[in-house]
């Protein structure tokens, strides 16, 4: 009666690349993600095309060197990704990020992959992979659709302009990245907390919260909030930049060193700690 | 084969299990019994190491389930039926355990089929009655064909035609040489369904034997024997290790089985009128052996 199974012969050697599949199969198995995603996109372009609408509706008639002016003062480029785009967008992608956790721990869902996975690290690793790779193209997608109706837009006043404008390029790439390193972040806060409200108000505070308390005009705080995100996307986006009237003005490089640092941070954060934990 | 050894788990000042050792092995049923609250699902939770044991090793096959890359294959466990996200099909909630285990797809519609969930597969979890995600969470434990199976309370939900159809699935699994080991906290869903029992209390062992030797253990369980020399019987069986109660000619014996008592009956020549084994229901010995490990206990019946 008792015969000796011997399954493990048969098992396949283990590849990340299923894990990663499995988070995707998860990710798009809900109706949520589809819908959330499209919502936020579209709110983020109806703050960019709003904006640049209205600047269009109440152009200056008797202005003739208006658009020239308008194009030198960089408000093409502002236009195309505005500040309170930038905040949706980050709030919005934050909360995916860390609904894509916390989703797992509301249901209790996460002990039935730890269960099917025991390898904790390589099942977040293929999560914040996911993530982060959806993310992108969310960002790349809304960024590029921002930037490509705005100046279309603006072209009819004749003060749109391309993509090989200076500094055009990186208001779509900085902004498009923008989206991937606040759902890391919203995912690591979604791994600390544990709790969907809860990391979504976590990731808030951090996201928005932390830079709007905190302002540059002292040394120690400039620091901290040149630290943040936030401020690195608004340093990125901000072309030309005058240094004049910033008491502590920074570098490029040093906002797209915040992304990555962030973003490679809040990876380390979510694989770590559901390592470490019990689930 | 489960191996538990000397296993204790703290939680800051409370200790939910506390020294822990007994052994699941294959080819059987093995029950995992105790009152609410006793330790059970963290027992099993330190089993597929989804908690660190604070001392102590749980070996699952020989190895420490955390130890393995992918689990399906090696262990197939069914936590609790609302371990799923509402918003996703049976189907792509399978599909995706199978893919992450390198599972071929086709696994998922031949487990739905077996569990009886073919015909609710594209349709949403959210929906489904309690039995339905026992089902559900059935079927992912079956997936990857796995030799050891734990399953904490599969039968909570489920309709008598369920139970039947989950202890014959059970049954079957075991007889394919598999390790199967079920929780429950009433003793009456083992009665049918388990041949050993892993018993515990308040986090500790209890018992950990076959069925009837358990049922055994209850105190209406006996051998009673009607004889007109129930002095010379009864201190020959009180030599031999067994405890008597006397009342007039009839004897009540525990510790000695009646096969046994015949015997010696038989060699020293003692008449014998009557002799009857009386078992006492799984119940009783249950509730014996944990009426002091009880966790949650309601107030004083009169």
């Amino acid at each position: 009666m008792t015969t000796a199974l011997a399954p493990h012969a048969a098992e396949p050697r283990a590849r990340f690349l299923d894990l990663a599949a499995a988070e995707w199969l998860k990710l798009w198995s809900l109706r949520s993600t589809g819908w959330g995603l499209l919502v936020a996109a579209l709110a983020v372009l109806a703050f960019n095309v709003g904006k640049t609408w209205d600047n269009y509706r109440y152009w200056p008639q008797d202005d003739p060197g208006y658009a020239d002016r308008f194009i030198a003062d960089g408000i093409p480029l502002m236009h195309a990704f505005g500040t309170d785009a930038g905040t949706v967008m980050m709030l919005a992608t934050g909360a995916f990020g860390a609904l894509a956790v916390t989703g797992e721990y509301s249901t209790g869902l996460i002990r039935t992959t730890l269960a099917a996975v025991p390898a904790r690290r390589s099942v977040m690793a293929a999560k914040v992979c996911v993530v982060a790779a959806v993310m992108t193209v969310f960002g790349a997608v809304v960024a590029g659709v921002s930037f490509a109706s705005t100046q279309a837009i603006l072209s009819a006043k004749d003060a749109g302009v391309a993509l090989d404008h200076p500094g055009a390029l990186r208001v779509i790439v900085a902004s498009a990245f923008f989206a991937p390193v606040s759902a890391l972040v919203g995912a690591a806060v979604g791994t600390l907390i544990r709790h969907g409200a809860g990391a979504v108000v976590g990731s808030v505070v951090l996201l928005l919260l932390l830079p709007l308390v905190l302002s540059d005009d002292r040394h120690w705080s400039a620091v901290l909030v040149h630290a943040l995100p936030y401020a690195a996307w608004k340093r990125l986006v901000d072309i030309p930049y005058a240094t004049e009237g910033v008491p502590y003005p920074w570098s490029v490089g040093g906002a797209w060193t915040v992304y990555a640092v962030w973003a490679l941070a809040a990876a380390v954060v979510a694989v770590t700690t559901v390592h470490r934990r019990d689930q | 084969m489960i191996e538990v050894n000397e296993l204790t788990k703290r939680y800051g000042g409370t200790t939910a299990v506390k020294d822990m050792t007994f052994t699941v092995r294959p080819g059987r049923v093995t029950g995992f019994l105790g009152p609410n609250g006793s330790g059970k699902s963290t027992t099993l939770r330190m089993v597929l190491g989804l908690h660190a044991p604070t001392t102590g090793t749980v070996t699952v096959g020989g190895r420490p389930f955390r130890s393995r890359p992918r689990g399906l294959r090696h262990v197939g466990a069914l936590l609790d039926a609302g371990h799923v996200h509402g918003g996703r099909s049976a189907a792509a909630h399978l599909a995706a355990l199978a893919r992450s285990n390198r599972i071929p797809r086709d696994r998922v519609e031949t487990v739905l089929e077996q569990v009886g969930l073919a015909g609710a597969a594209r349709r949403r979890i959210g929906g489904y009655s309690l039995g339905m995600r026992q089902r559900l969470g059935i079927a992912g434990a079956l997936l990857g064909d796995p030799p050891v199976l734990l399953f904490d309370e599969p039968l909570n939900g489920l309709d008598p035609e369920g139970v039947k159809w989950v202890r014959g699935l059970f049954r079957g699994l075991a007889a394919e040489g598999r390790t199967v080991f079920v929780s429950s906290h009433l003793m009456s869903e083992m009665e049918h369904t388990a041949e050993e029992l892993i018993v515990i209390g308040r986090g500790e062992l209890i018992a950990a034997e076959n069925l009837r030797d358990f049922a055994a253990r209850g105190s209406g369980a006996g051998v009673t024997v009607r004889t007109p020399h129930g002095d010379r019987l009864g201190s020959l069986l009180t030599g031999e290790g067994a405890t008597v109660r006397t009342e007039g000619d009839l004897l009540t014996v525990t510790g000695l089985t009646a096969e046994r008592i015949g015997e010696l009956a038989l060699d020293h020549r003692i008449l014998l009128h009557e002799i009857t084994t009386r078992t006492a229901s799984l119940e009783d010995a249950f509730m014996e052996l944990t009426a002091d490990s009880v966790e949650y206990a309601a107030g004083e019946t009169r």
